[in-house]
């Protein structure tokens, strides 16, 4: 039975074929694109076509915007909740928090489809308020996303440390602000981290609410379906970036928390 | 009135928890100021549920905390001027050592008087400046023996250095009392004892109040000015360590502090006691025939030449402890423990001599278990969460059944006993443990074993309840263990209670 023997490196091959097919390839191909002209010669104009448009950098402005107002609502409403979860001594609270993760196990579009309606029934005509419309159909699809990882995080807490706070002198308000707060960041980032990117691109949200105005998924999305895979592949790329530094400012912050919570355990 | 000088006071404080669990039960203590006061007893006694209550998380169901003669039981614990060391330290992990140490410091505003032009002197509540509280930190530092480490992040320290860090955050502020729980738990053997002795001087340096919290006896023996031993939820006994040691109130106490032989004696004459089959004098007066527990500790046997001293026996074990030799001895079915720095052959004839001031009496507490119990249908009775068989007819002398179970009197009388309320009593020797849980008419968890020179006296406890039922026995079980109770049918005495029912 010696032949069914494999060596660490070898049970990478599948992984590595699986990396090789769906991630490099497709990232070298966005790559190649991204620097080239419909004739295929190298050419920076597709980067300098996005900044130079006002078109595309309003796009990016709104999808920010969007994103950054959306990561704000469910932030606030969010933590409190994640909060009373996590940290009271309600009954059935596995029950409450259920009710908060439920609607992720149901197909989106019907959730905003249902959504939709009930817009209409308070705003009559819901293409008036396309950008609230956006940010509340986001809020409500990504809102658990936000609450997860605010709940772990808070439920980690050691209760001792808000005990020690309070035998120091920190009324209720002082412990939440200098022990709660900090502590949870990891959970704030890591929720943030969730909700920012997926806003930026989520288009079909839009789509379904009749809010017009592009953001960086529909602009992805009609450059690549006007076969101007050029333009499409660099803006991809721009946005890659963008989350990447994003990714990486974070995790720094969150790296520095990771080493102090080792400390305790 | 004068001002008392006890810092502390806990009247009659009593914790039930929202499960109805007692953890606390009649507390009452006082600690005079500058006293190092150790809280003593097994785990979940209730001895860190006191201190809690003291530090302000956890408020007494009924009873009164005063500090300084003003009644602080409502008080938040950080409107308290009293600091806690946690058991797991619980530093700020999002703060280096510098911040963890200044965080009450911050929180802090004193009073400062200035004079202003025209000379005279007006005062400000303000927050510390800077200066100070660096100045602060730095002593604290200096105490707890870690200088320099202002800037390091906790989580580079070492379990006996975050304990220090814990016990400089909580004196940075000064506090009338410091409270420790169980401090010491997590650090090794040897960490521990240098912490205990830097402890108890910086408890004299300080002349703040200590309370300190522990399970281990010999640390709370080591440390304090004054023990308070609790066990289930009640202070068993308070004195210093001296007193706690030589004067055990208990056998509870006499068993949970140190090492200890325990007999059941009886008082045969004046200052005279009998146990494992021999007169001994003592110096506990009690009145004749009155049963006794007798303890005698290890290192107050001594041995002699057999024929000599009260004793003789055969030497079942000798085991060398550093110090002493611990050797167990048999005298008929008795087992005594010595220590002794002297060894004796294994198989030896030894003569064993008990110095009157080694014999410690104490008052039985459990002869016989009491319980309130209910008649059922079958004529069995209900109590201590249990239905035994019975013999009902005890109720009323010269009564008898009759073929459907009701009771006739000897005056002919037909009564129907369901549901009559009766005093049980069943003695200590008459229960009976078994394996087998659902045999039995109650069952429940061993909760103490004591031994008793021949036999081991136990308290099973309920779940349910929490019943109790003291027993003797004379195998070996395991605290913990699972065990049906069995009682037989005529060792139960019932008597009716003296209710208005009859008429």
């Amino acid at each position: 039975m010696k032949g069914l023997r494999f060596s660490r490196s070898q049970l990478c091959i599948p992984y590595a074929v699986f990396l090789i097919l769906f991630v490099i390839a497709p990232l070298v191909v966005i790559v190649y694109y991204a620097f080239t002209n419909g004739e295929g010669q190298f050419t920076f104009d597709n980067f300098i076509n996005f900044f130079a448009s006002t078109n595309t950098l309003g796009t990016l402005l709104y999808s920010f915007s969007l994103a950054i107002v959306t990561t704000l609502v469910c932030l606030v409403i969010a933590y409190p909740t994640a909060y009373i979860l996590a940290r009271s001594n309600i009954r059935k609270k596995y029950v409450l928090l259920l009710l908060f993760i439920l609607p992720m196990w149901i197909n989106f579009t019907l959730r905003i489809t249902a959504l939709k309606e009930i817009l209409s029934l308070f705003e009559g005509n819901i293409s008036s308020y396309p950008f609230l419309n956006s940010v509340i159909g986001m809020t409500y699809d990504f809102l658990p996303f936000m609450i997860l990882p605010l709940y772990t995080s808070l439920q980690k807490l050691d209760n001792s440390l808000l005990e020690a706070a309070s035998d120091l002198g920190a009324n209720k308000l002082t412990v939440f602000l200098r022990v709660t707060l900090p502590l949870s960041v990891p959970g704030i980032i890591s929720g943030v981290t969730m909700v920012l990117l997926p806003s930026m691109t989520n288009y079909v949200v839009l789509d379904m609410l009749y809010n017009s105005t592009y953001i960086m998924g529909s602009l992805i999305g009609s450059y690549f379906s006007s076969y101007d895979w050029n333009n499409g592949s660099m803006i991809s790329l721009i946005l890659l970036i963008i989350i990447f530094i994003v990714t990486l400012v974070t995790n720094r912050f969150s790296d520095k928390d990771a080493n102090n919570r080792g400390a305790i355990l | 009135m004068s001002k008392s000088e006890n810092i502390i006071e806990l009247i009659d404080v009593r914790k039930e928890f929202d499960d109805e669990t007692i953890a606390v039960d009649s507390f009452n203590l006082q600690v005079k100021k500058g006293e190092f006061v150790t809280f003593l007893g097994p785990s979940g006694c209730g001895k860190t549920t006191t201190l809690r209550m003291i530090a302000g998380f956890d408020l007494p169901t009924s009873g009164k905390i005063l500090l300084n003669g003003e009644d602080i039981s409502s008080l938040p614990p950080n409107k308290r001027p009293v600091n806690t060391v946690f058991q797991k330290y619980a530093l700020f992990p999002h703060l280096n050592v510098y911040e963890n140490i200044a965080f009450g410091l911050r929180l802090k505003k004193k009073e400062n008087t200035y004079k202003n032009a025209d000379g005279q002197s007006y005062s400000k509540v303000q927050k510390l400046t800077k200066a100070e509280i660096d100045k602060k930190v730095k002593t604290a530092l200096e105490i707890v023996d870690l200088e320099g480490f202002e800037k390091r992040s906790v989580s580079t320290l070492s379990g006996g250095q975050q304990q220090r860090i814990a016990i400089a955050r909580a004196i940075v502020n000064e506090p009338e009392i410091l409270l420790l729980d169980e401090p010491l738990g997590a650090l090794d053997l040897k960490m521990r004892k240098e912490m205990q002795i830097e402890l108890k001087k910086m408890h004299q340096r300080l002349g703040i109040t200590f309370i300190y919290v522990t399970h281990d006896q010999e640390e709370a023996l080591t440390m304090s000015d004054k023990v308070v031993v609790i066990n289930d939820g009640e202070i068993q006994q308070i004195g210093t360590p001296t007193e706690i040691y030589n004067e055990p109130i208990n056998t509870f106490v006499a068993d949970f502090i140190g090492e200890s032989n325990i007999f059941n004696g009886a008082v045969v004459g004046k200052l005279k006691v009998k146990f494992c089959g021999a007169t001994f004098d003592c110096l506990d007066d009690y009145e004749i025939n009155q049963l006794v527990d007798v303890v005698v500790r290890p290192e107050d046997i001594k041995i002699c030449q057999p024929g000599e001293g009260q004793l003789k026996g055969k030497v079942i074990s000798s085991v060398f402890k550093g110090v002493h030799y611990e050797i167990t001895v048999a005298i008929g079915k008795f087992e005594i423990v010595i220590q002794s720095t002297y060894t004796a052959d294994v198989g030896s004839v030894i003569g064993l001599r008990i110095e009157p001031d080694g014999i410690h009496l104490m008052e039985k507490v459990y002869t016989v278990n009491k319980y309130d119990g209910v008649i059922t249908k079958t004529n069995t009775v209900e109590f201590g969460d249990g239905e035994f068989e019975c013999d009902v007819t005890q109720l009323y002398k010269g009564s008898t059944l009759d073929e459907e179970g009701y009771l006739i009197t000897a005056q002919g009388e037909k009564l129907d006993l369901t549901g009559i309320e009766v005093n049980v009593e069943v003695d200590t020797h008459d229960i009976l443990m078994t394996d087998d849980t659902q045999s039995g008419g109650a069952r429940g968890n061993i909760i103490s074993m004591i031994y008793k020179g021949d036999h081991y006296r136990y308290i099973v406890r309920t779940e349910e309840n929490e019943e109790d039922y003291v027993l003797s026995c004379p195998d070996m079980w395991n605290t913990g263990d699972l065990v049906g109770i069995i009682i037989s049918k005529d060792k139960i005495k019932l008597t009716l209670k003296p209710t208005g029912e009859e008429k």
